[in-house]
């Protein structure tokens, strides 16, 4: 652990290059650059919005802004997005990466640095896209929303604890790769994003608490939608499950380096 | 204390019955890989300061995994090595380049890659963009670059500060001349400040030319760690060996090893260097004429008979060489028992200095498809200036130098 740290911060230098290059590189070449990281959430938005608010608006309770769904809807994605883009880069982010492993020597926890630093970034534009788009709805800041931080420190412990240890095994299984983009497809409809929890039949939404991803979404919408404090028993229990993950993931990760150059 | 430490390195590729298996040995289960496949086994050799290796081997020799492990990138399944002192690596020229970036910021970021801080990489950077020499394009993305400027950009990075160990994997042979010519400059350079070089290549002459030994690997272990031209002539022979080819290295007196190799269907029965009165010599003067006389017999029934021959300098670099498949002089379906002499009569425009002749029979245009004999060192002879004005180098020129005044 102290070693993985170590290599960070004397590479930091390199991390926070690689991080600015991501977004360069990302967004080379295309006319609205950097506006893409928060287009494509949004448009996302609009979709859910214009589709299905006239179906689920009536059944948003305690919010009396006409809006209220899109508010509800960008809540949710803002941490959806932060953990889907953790756990789908570092899902592949080994195998995209292998040459580089294999023919230079550098501390390899970097990589996973980079992409927790550069999602965590995407996430605080779009943050901000959304912040104004808020005010033009008519929905205003308010105190609660710096609950924000701590929630996003919990989305990339999760993510990065699942993405890191899928990240591993898919060196060596690369079925992985192709069965985690259509887990996290039905992880996003089994988690209240685009609807209310509500809605859900009431025998059915004891399920829930063995979603992961759920305590954490509420979080984000007691905190922008209605502006309240989240839950913090179940969020606690989360983030415990996410730092046994993370733990977990370095340990592998460590134990699998030399294996895994093997295999790349 | 030696540089570099290699003490009985292995390297096995395992596979698993099932991954699952793998997996439970990151945790201490005691489980078996179904098949191991070692592509190193038993390499143990010191470096020390100063020296300069090169590597050499057939493909699939473990070369590059041999460079990996002591580059710390692979991990060896046995033996251990030992490293002291900061290690630049160049296995792949322009890696971490990022194609959208422009030359300056991929040089932060291929630098930052290598372990330098900004700071350094800055103070680094004129010299950098010097010895890149890519003008005006080491402000334009990457991707605009031709191939040669990409090269030259990556060197330059790899090369920025001097290591005390640099290990390059045949990155050299990229490039256009004019670039090898500079970064072989930049290597000697290195050399001369007394870094320790490791060098993979296929050129002998590259090899030759800045290494004091060499380590040839076949079928991942140390068959030969000697003198580069020891080493390239065995390894010359080994290529080219079959079935029921001997490879025999005899040590002459001079030091040299004497290498014969071949399958013996056609023999070399003697080679001689006389002058123009027929007497065999072994002092020559620049410019003198002298006649090569090589007799064969032929042993066994032969396709086709082809004599090679070639001159090296005392490094073992090639002066001249040519054989009579390129002079159209192939003997067809020779007699078994046929006895053959070859002449071979020329000027000695060599500069002054100790060289040898290799003799080779063999089928074709090389030696690669069937080699009936091949002797390094057939013969030494050295050349005098006793004439000539004073000249440097390894030709003579014959120049005509006027000198007028304007």
């Amino acid at each position: 652990m102290g070693g993985m740290l170590r290599g960070v911060w004397q590479y930091r230098g390199f991390v926070l290059s690689s991080i600015r290059n991501d977004m360069v590189s990302r967004f080379a070449q295309s006319k609205l650059g950097g506006l893409w990281v928060i287009l494509n959430p949004l448009s996302q938005v609009l979709i859910y919005a214009l589709i299905l608010s006239n179906i689920l608006a009536a059944k948003l309770p305690g919010i009396d802004n006409k809006y209220a769904y899109a508010i509800y809807l960008m809540s949710g994605l803002l941490a959806w997005t932060l953990f889907s883009e953790l756990v789908s880069r570092c899902l592949t982010l080994f195998i995209d990466n292998g040459n580089l492993m294999k023919k230079m020597n550098f501390p390899r926890i970097t990589l996973p640095s980079i992409v927790i630093g550069s999602c965590v970034l995407n996430n605080a534009l779009l943050f901000m896209a959304m912040l104004v788009i808020f005010a033009l709805l008519g929905h205003e800041f308010n105190a609660a929303m710096l609950w924000l931080i701590p929630l996003t420190f919990c989305v990339v412990t999760l993510g990065f604890g699942v993405g890191l240890l899928l990240g591993v095994f898919n060196v060596f299984m690369r079925d992985i790769g192709q069965v985690v983009p259509i887990v996290l497809q039905v992880m996003f409809w089994f988690t209240p994003i685009v609807y209310p929890l509500d809605i859900i039949p009431s025998q059915y939404r004891d399920l829930m608490s063995f979603n992961p991803l759920y305590p954490i979404i509420d979080g984000y919408h007691q905190v922008l939608v209605y502006g309240l404090s989240p839950q913090f028993e179940s969020i606690a229990i989360v983030l415990a499950v996410s730092l046994f993950l993370v733990a977990l993931g370095l340990f592998i990760f460590k134990r699998a380096g030399a294996e895994m150059m093997d295999v790349l | 204390m030696n540089l570099i430490d290699v003490n009985d390195v292995g390297k096995s590729f395992r596979t698993y019955r099932s991954e699952w298996q793998r997996i439970g040995r990151w945790f201490g289960l005691p489980t078996r890989p179904s098949e191991e496949n070692w592509v190193l086994r038993h390499v143990s050799f010191t470096i020390q300061k100063g020296e300069a290796i090169g590597i050499i081997g057939q493909n699939g020799a473990g070369k590059s995994t041999l460079l990996k492990i002591i580059t710390n990138t692979l991990q060896s399944t046995e033996g251990s090595v030992a490293v002291n002192g900061r290690v630049a690596a160049i296995l792949e020229l322009g890696m971490g380049f990022n194609p959208d970036l422009t030359g300056r910021q991929n040089v932060l970021h291929a630098a930052g890659l290598m372990g330098f801080s900004a700071e350094e990489i800055q103070n680094a950077m004129t010299d950098i963009e010097g010895f890149a020499e890519v003008g005006e394009y080491f402000e334009q993305p990457v991707r605009t670059y031709s191939s040669g400027m990409h090269v030259r950009l990556a060197f330059a990075i790899a090369t920025a500060y001097r290591p005390e160990i640099l290990i390059v994997d045949e990155a050299l042979s990229v490039g256009d001349s004019y670039f090898q010519h500079k970064s072989f400059a930049r290597i000697r350079e290195f050399q001369e400040q007394g870094t320790t070089l490791l060098i993979v290549a296929h050129d002998r002459a590259a090899i030759q030319s800045v290494c004091n030994r060499a380590i040839l690997l076949e079928g991942g272990l140390i068959v030969k760690d000697a003198k580069p031209e020891e080493v390239f002539d065995f390894y010359n022979a080994l290529i080219a060996e079959k079935e029921n080819a001997k490879v025999e290295t005899v040590l002459l007196e001079s030091g040299k090893v004497k290498t014969t190799s071949g399958t013996g269907e056609a023999e070399i029965q003697s080679v001689e260097l006389v002058n123009q009165n027929n007497e065999p010599v072994e002092v020559v003067s620049i410019g003198e004429r002298v006649t090569l006389i090589v007799s064969t017999k032929v042993a066994e029934s032969l396709g086709s008979l082809v004599m090679g021959f070639c001159i090296k300098d005392r490094l073992g670099q090639i002066m001249y060489g040519t054989n009579t498949w390129h002079t159209k002089q192939v003997i067809e379906e020779p007699v078994v028992g046929g006895e053959f002499q070859f002449r071979i009569e020329f000027d000695a425009n060599l500069g002054v200095g100790s060289y040898s002749i290799a003799i080779a029979l063999h089928d074709r245009e090389n030696h690669l498809s069937a080699n009936y004999e091949w002797r390094d060192l057939a013969l030494v002879f050295n050349v005098l200036n006793s004439g000539v004005h004073l000249f440097e180098g390894c030709n003579w020129l014959q120049p005509e130098i006027e000198v007028n005044a304007i």
